[in-house]
Order: C-alpha cells, then structure tokens, then sequence
C-alpha cells in the first residue's frame, strides 16, 4: 500500500477510518448525551438568545403577532440613563449592598456556627440539624415569615410587651430613607486614625523592604486622605449628609476604578521585571487616563438630574431574613472543611504553643479557602438573582428594597414592556456570569492540573 | 385476547367522546372557567352569582379561578402569561375603560360584543357615558357587572364625635382638623400598601385640579409640568405627612387599614366603596350607625367611577357556556344578585333599589346626578403602559418628596404613552 495513495484521500479508506472510529462505545455515549444537548441548547442558550434579540426591539403590547422593531441600545440607555429607568437604577445599587451583605453575613455566622459545634458540643446533631432547618425552606416562605416577624404592629417590635416593656416602633422595612451620617459629627479623628494605621504598616513594610505591598498600602491611604481633604474643603452645612453618592458620578468612578487596577498591575509587572508586559499595559491606560481628562466621560448617557443613592435602611430586614436562611448552609459547609483538617496540625500547632484561636485563625481558616470561594460564589448568584424573597416580603411596588429580578416581573406583566423586561434579565445575565464563568473557569483547570 | 378487549376500550372510550358533544344540545354543557380576582371578601358575591349560573344551565362545570390581590394587581399579570401561553379562559374580569381597551382590545384579543347588545336590548340599559368606555372602533367589547364610586371618605360616626370634630369639606379644612387628631393619639389619615396610595392620589387630584384639569390629564390637553399639577403634588405631600406612610402602610392590606378606622386607631380612610361591602357584609356594620361616608374632601357632586366587566378572548374553549355567562351578567336579575353583596351598584339603570343598603342608595342616587369622571388607580382613564408606571411615580415622590420631580417623571411617562400633554 503506497503511503502517497492514502494522503490523496482514497475515499474507501477514509469511510474504513471513519466506521474504525466509530466504535458502539462511541455511538452509545454520543446517543446519551445527545437529548441534553438538544434541550439545553433549545431551552437554555435558545431562549437566552430569543431574550437577547427582545431586549434590543421595541416590543410592547400583548398582540399575537406582535411587531418588533429593531431599535439597537435604546432599552438600555432607557434603563441607565433615562428618569423612568430610576427604579432600575435603585435597584441595581439595592443589590450591591444586599449581595455585600448578605454574602458577607452568611460566611461569618456560618463559620462562627461551624466553629462553636466543632468545640464537641452534647447533641450535635440536633444542633446541626436545627441550623441546617431554614434551608429546608423556599425563599417565598421565609419572606412571608419574615414579613409577619418585621411588621412594624407586631412580631418582633411586640417582644418587649413580653417583659412588660414598651413595644419597639422599628420600621423594618417601612423604612424609606438610606443610611446617612453627618461627616462633620464623626470625629475627624476616625479617618486619622486609619491612615495613621496604614502608614505604619507602609512604615514596617519599608522596613521590611516589601516595597511593592507599600504601594498596595499606599494607594488607598493616599485616596482615603484625598477624600478627607476634598471633604474638609468643599464643606457646606447644606450639604452635610454623607453615605450616598450620585448616580452621574458613576463613570467617573467606574473609570477611575479600573485606571487604578490598571496602575497596581503595572507597578507590580515593573516589580517582577517585565518591563515590556508594563509598557505594553501603559499604553491602553494613558489613552484612558487621556481621554478621561479630555473630559471623555461627560459625554456618556446619564441621567439628567442628580440622583441621590445609598444603603437603604429598609434592606437590613431582608439581610436579616436571608442570612437566617442561608447561613446554615455555609456552616454545613465549614463544618466539613473543620472535619477535614488533619487532626495531627492541630496538634502539632498546639505543641508548638499556638492558642486554640490561633489554631483557628492560622491553621483551619487558610485551609478553608476553596470552601469560602466556592460559598461565596453559590450565595453571590443567589444573591444577584434573587426575587422570590422580596416578592413575599415587599410585594413588588415596594421600591426601597425591590431588585432587578423583580422588576423584569413588573416591567412585562405590570407595563406590558417585554423588551424593557428582556434588557433587565439581560443586565441581570450578564451579572451572574461576571461571578460564575471566572469561578468555573478556575476551577476547570484546578480539574485538569490535578 | 387482552389486546382485543383493550382495543375495544380505546374503542368505546373514542365513540363517547365523539357522542358526547352531540347528547347535549338544547343548553350549554362542559366546563366554564371564570377568571376574577373576586376572593375572600369580595368572594360571596361572586359565588352567588355562579350559583345562579348553575342552577340555569346545569350541564355546565363552572370552574371559579382566582388570583387574590386588591385591585387584580396579581391576576393580571397571571392572565397576561395566560394569553401569552395561548390558554385564555373563557370570561375574565376586567375594568372597563383603557385596561380593557389599551391593553386586550387593541391587542385583537377579544371577540366583538354588540351583537349580545342587540340581541338582549341592552343598548338603552345602560348609561351612555358607560357604553363609552367600553367602545372602541365601532365594538363594544365586555359586559359591565357593576359601578363602583372611588372618590369616597369613610369614618366611624361615634368616634368623631369623641374627638369633636367633623368629616371635612376640603383638603384644606382636613389638613386644619390633622393636628387635632395627631395630638390624641390616632392616625388622621390610613392608607395602606401602594395602589390605595394611588388610590388616595386620584381623590387628592381631582379635588385639587377639577373636573376639568383632571380629564386634561388624559385627553392631553394637560401637562403634568403645569404650576397647578406640581401644586397639587405638594398638596398631597402634606396630606401625605398626616397618614401612616412612613410608619406601617406597606404591610397594610386595604382591609387592615379599614380595620384600622373602625377599631379608631385611625379616623379617615379614602378608599372605593368595596369598602362599604366589607363593612357591611364582613364585618356586619350597619350603614351610617357603624360607619359613615362623605365624597372625599373636594369633590363633591363628581363621582369618580369605575367598573369591572366581563369579556369574552378569542380561540376559548367554551363559547356557549361564555356567552351564557355574559347574558346572566348583564341581566337585572343577576345585577340585582350580584351588587347587594358586592357592595357596588348595578351598571343598569333599571335594578330594583330596594334591595340595596343604605350607603349604596345614596351612591346610586349620585351616580344618576353627578358628573362622571374616570379612575387612574382603577385603569379607566389611562392605558396600562402609563398607570402601572404610575408606580414608578408615585416611589421617586415618596423618596424625594418634590412635587417637581414627581411631575416631571410622570410627563416623561405620559410621553413614552403617548398621552403626554
């Protein structure tokens, strides 16, 4: 058989090749896979695409057929910038906050749960059992739960009746104004007192000779101390309320942001000597350094009137009810990472004279960290998402704790606005994946180096 | 020999099927769904109804689907994923004006109802400012059940009178009395959660800008921007100062509020006049003795109307039953069943008024001599696209409590509904 023969392509060989790679394992596993691929990529990527192609119409209306018109970004820029897409706006910095907070309280009390019934405690079990128990439920019935336990005439406010007290007149959630302090009643003091702090760890890391973590040190004291300064200068007792920002500022910030990341990973390619890595990363950065002091930013579409957002103080009940619920799950989840630390470093820590909160604090918690990543990303999207829990707990007109999810509810079977809607599930998309597809990312290859 | 007699089955089981339809034809038969969003307390009146129903045509299955929530907030936006999804049932309520027309009419989704009219000689049964806001384009497209008043005050006369003061006349008067009852202790003014804000909004509006200024609102006459219209936004602000809605309103269903007044933790409530149903039927108040009435401040001699109605969506499964359903609804018969227990007053203007109460004579007897106006709240003036983000809002001033920024958002609204004046 002459090798020249096979590389023209003898069709009658090719098929012998081809049938050769098919074996029945082959066909077998492709025949199993096959009907979910079919359906995930109808009922999944299909309808993400549908959603997608909606959110740049102008569908509105409930007509059988009904038009829809391409009309490019128009339903975004509505949501960014125009004064009906306010409520979005709101929503957008509502999830922020409740997603930092909520995240953020579920790993603490769920490790802090982890650590207590890791102290060998008498009925473990039921303990663990009874923490775990709130997961068990669905969202809409801990809201309706909640709402009962917050109602400002009842639940919780009546407790202190119990003790022949006064009842508390807490509004929970009936709270409409956002966090705000008077910058000039807090002591200056404070935020002196912070940058003293930094500048002594700068301090012991020169002395270190860490220079690079000085910088990382530096930056934000340098930033804190602009802040305090700007503030003491352009003081005005009418406008003295701190705690929210404006909502035209946010590309500025958002630019500013990203010019610092950019700046931090620079120095730090300097400091490792890759110097054309830096240069190359330079360039794109004083572009937009350039064009942000062209003014660049002044012509983005934003909104026309300042709008003022903050934390709003009505969000710490839904806090209060999330983290009810999920922390059980982050403490099952500790609690068998705890499990899974070799009983001998503890040991061996504790001969070499460590306290039991050392222990904590230096062996287990470093050897946590997969775990807190992987709880964190699981109650991130959960959190970005959310919907049913403000629905039993708020309604949906309930604009002081209403998130995107809600709206996307609103804006298509409340105003009839389907592209509207698709838009916000879109941003809502695009959120979620920001958070999922890095950690998924990692974590394949973590699989494939293993 | 299995086979044989399982294929016999399928057999017989096939020629029932087929026969059925064909047994029964001197009435309507199988199933009728009713889509409402009449439960709990509003329910009774409801199920009186469908019981007549039954008893006239028995060979129908009536099928009672409600959606809870004041004011269909909830129910509608189940119908709508119902149309969408391609299952309508085969009546639903709806209020007449633009909820029905701007939202299922225009959409084509509703079968022409005037040859019903003809046919049972409605024409000249109902008032003509009512056939009006159920017509579009030559059709009229649902069956009116009944009217309801919205510009309406309700208190407990007894407790007025304990704190010495009187149901006022004005806005103005109300503000003036709001000190008063503060300082004893009570909530001047309930409202509860969002839409009887709104609902509270329309009363303050109507008074503040008349008959006219209001209607211009929705003809396009009007701009929201106007001096008066932000005028009036601060009005409502101040009312709004008098009310419970920075303490507890949005737990408040629209019954709990009521509760609230007759339990005189609070001395007004402006709400419809389902609320005199709920008095009287829930709670067994007798009219004028447990509570009392008064057209909300400033709007006397206007009565602003709205009216749940029926209607009949293209490509149901039960046409006949429907139809039945439609004819038994606009009957005085089943007005006359219905509206007692409802606690509204028949949309025609032959019912029987003797079986009415109190509250609801004087109500009919304003409806006949006052100007009509439509509700906002209760989508008869404005098509859903401007009333649901109506919300929106009604959010921007409650947060920022400027009556500027407020009108300004709503005229941008109204532009993108294309009602903007």
């Amino acid at each position: 058989m002459q090798v020249s023969a096979n590389r023209a392509g003898n069709p009658g060989r090719k098929l012998l090749r081809f049938t050769r790679r098919i074996n029945p394992d082959r066909v077998y596993a492709i025949l199993m896979i096959l009907p979910s691929v079919i359906l995930l990529a109808i009922f999944v990527y299909g309808f993400i695409g549908q959603t997608l192609w909606w959110s740049l119409t102008d569908w509105a209306g409930l007509e059988k057929n009904a038009e829809k018109n391409y009309i490019k970004l128009d339903n975004y820029k509505t949501l960014f910038s125009d004064i009906t897409g306010m409520r979005f706006r709101q929503e957008l910095v509502n999830t922020f906050f409740f997603t930092l907070f909520f995240v953020g309280g579920c790993l603490i009390l769920g490790f802090i749960l982890a650590v207590v019934l890791d102290q060998n405690v008498k009925g473990e079990g039921l303990f663990r059992t009874v923490f775990l128990f709130p997961m068990a439920l669905s969202f809409a019935v801990t809201g309706t739960i909640w709402r009962w336990l917050l109602n400002p005439g009842g639940g919780i406010n009546a407790l202190p009746k119990m003790l022949g007290a006064d009842a508390w007149n807490y509004r929970w959630i009936n709270n409409r104004s956002p966090y705000t302090f008077n910058w000039h009643e807090v002591p200056l003091t404070t935020t002196l007192l912070i940058i003293a702090v930094l500048l002594f760890f700068i301090f012991r890391q020169i002395w270190r000779r860490k220079y690079l973590a000085t910088i990382y040190l530096g930056v934000p004291m340098a930033l804190l101390f602009l802040w305090m300064w700007s503030d003491w200068v352009s003081w005005d007792d009418t406008q003295a309320m701190h705690g929210t920002f404006n909502w035209q500022d946010v590309p500025r910030y958002v630019v500013a942001v990203i010019v610092i990341g950019f700046v931090l990973y620079m120095v730090s390619l300097l400091w490792h000597g890759k110097r054309r890595a830096a240069l190359i990363l330079g360039i794109p950065t004083a572009v937009v350094l350039l064009w942000y002091a062209a003014g660049g930013t002044d012509n983005f579409p934003n909104v026309e009137f300042p709008e003022a957002y903050g934390f709003n103080i009505a969000l710490v009940g839904v806090i209060i009810a999330a983290v009810w619920q999920m922390s059980g799950y982050t403490m099952a989840m500790y609690l068998a990472g705890i499990r899974g630390v070799p009983e001998e470093l503890r040991e061996a820590a504790r001969v070499d004279g460590c306290s039991e909160w050392q222990v904590y604090m230096r062996i287990v918690l470093p050897m946590l960290r997969p775990i807190t990543l992987s709880a964190a990303i699981v109650l991130g999207h959960i959190s970005l998402k959310i919907f049913d829990l403000i629905f039993a707990m708020a309604g949906i007109d309930h604009w002081p704790v209403s998130v995107p999810g809600v709206q996307v509810y609103y804006t298509m079977f409340r105003s009839n606005k389907f592209a509207v809607g698709s838009a916000i599930a879109i941003v809502l998309l695009i959120m979620v994946a920001s958070v999922v597809i890095p950690y998924l990312i990692t974590s394949l290859r973590a699989e494939h180096e293993l | 020999m299995s086979k044989r007699i399982v294929s016999l089955v399928i057999v017989l089981v096939l020629l029932l099927v087929m026969a059925a339809p064909t047994m029964a034809q001197d009435g309507p038969s199988g199933e009728l769904e009713i889509f409402s969003w009449w439960a709990g307390d509003e329910g009774p009146a409801l199920e009186a109804l469908i019981a007549k129903y039954v008893e006239l045509y028995p060979d129908v299955e009536v099928n009672n689907a409600t959606v809870t929530g004041g004011s269909g907030v909830n129910a509608r936006a189940v119908l709508k994923t119902r149309m969408l999804g391609g299952d309508p049932p085969d009546s639903f309520q709806v209020h007449a004006g633009q909820e029905l027309i701007g939202t299922w009419v225009v959409a084509d989704r509703m079968e022409d109802l005037t040859f019903l009219y003809e046919e049972e000689g409605w024409m000249d049964k109902f008032p003509q400012g009512l056939l009006d806001l159920l017509s579009y384009e030559g059709g009229i497209w649902s069956v009116p059940v009944n009217i309801h008043r919205s510009n309406v005050m309700w208190y407990v006369p007894a407790k007025l009178e304990e704190w010495g003061i009187e149901a006022p006349a004005t806005w103005d008067d109300f503000l003036a009395v709001c000190p008063t009852i503060q300082d004893a202790g009570v909530t001047p003014l309930v409202v509860g959660e969002n839409w009887t804000v709104n609902h509270l909004w329309e009363s303050v509006a109507l008074a503040e800008l008349g008959v006219d200024g209001w209607n211009g609102l929705w003809a396009g006459e009007k701009a929201w921007t106007d001096e008066d219209v932000v005028a009036m936004w601060d009005k409502f602000g101040e009312i709004l100062a008098c009310t419970n809605i920075d303490v507890d309103a949005a737990t408040l269903s629209w019954q709990q509020a009521t509760d609230k007044v007759i339990a005189g933790e609070a001395a007004f409530n402006v709400m419809g006049d389902w609320a005199a149903g709920y008095m009287v039927t829930t709670l067994g108040l007798e009219p004028g003795v447990g509570f009392g009435w008064v057209p909300s401040p400033g709007t006397a001699g206007v009565f602003m109307m709205l009216s749940d109605s029926f209607g009949l969506p293209k490509d149901i499964k039960n046409y006949d039953a429907a139809v039945a359903w439609l004819k038994l609804l606009g009957s005085v018969e089943g007005q006359d069943i219905f509206n007692p227990l409802k606690g509204s007053i028949a949309a025609r203007l032959d019912s029987d008024l003797s079986l009415y109460n109190a509250y609801l004579q004087s109500a009919a007897a304003d409806w006949q001599s006052n100007e009509v106006v439509g509700s906002l709240a209760h989508g008869a003036v404005a098509p859903e696209s401007f009333s649901s983000e109506f919300g929106t809002v009604m959010e921007i001033f409650l947060n920022s409590r400027s009556g500027i920024a407020a009108a300004n958002a709503a005229q941008a609204i109204a532009r993108q509904a294309g009602i903007a004046g």
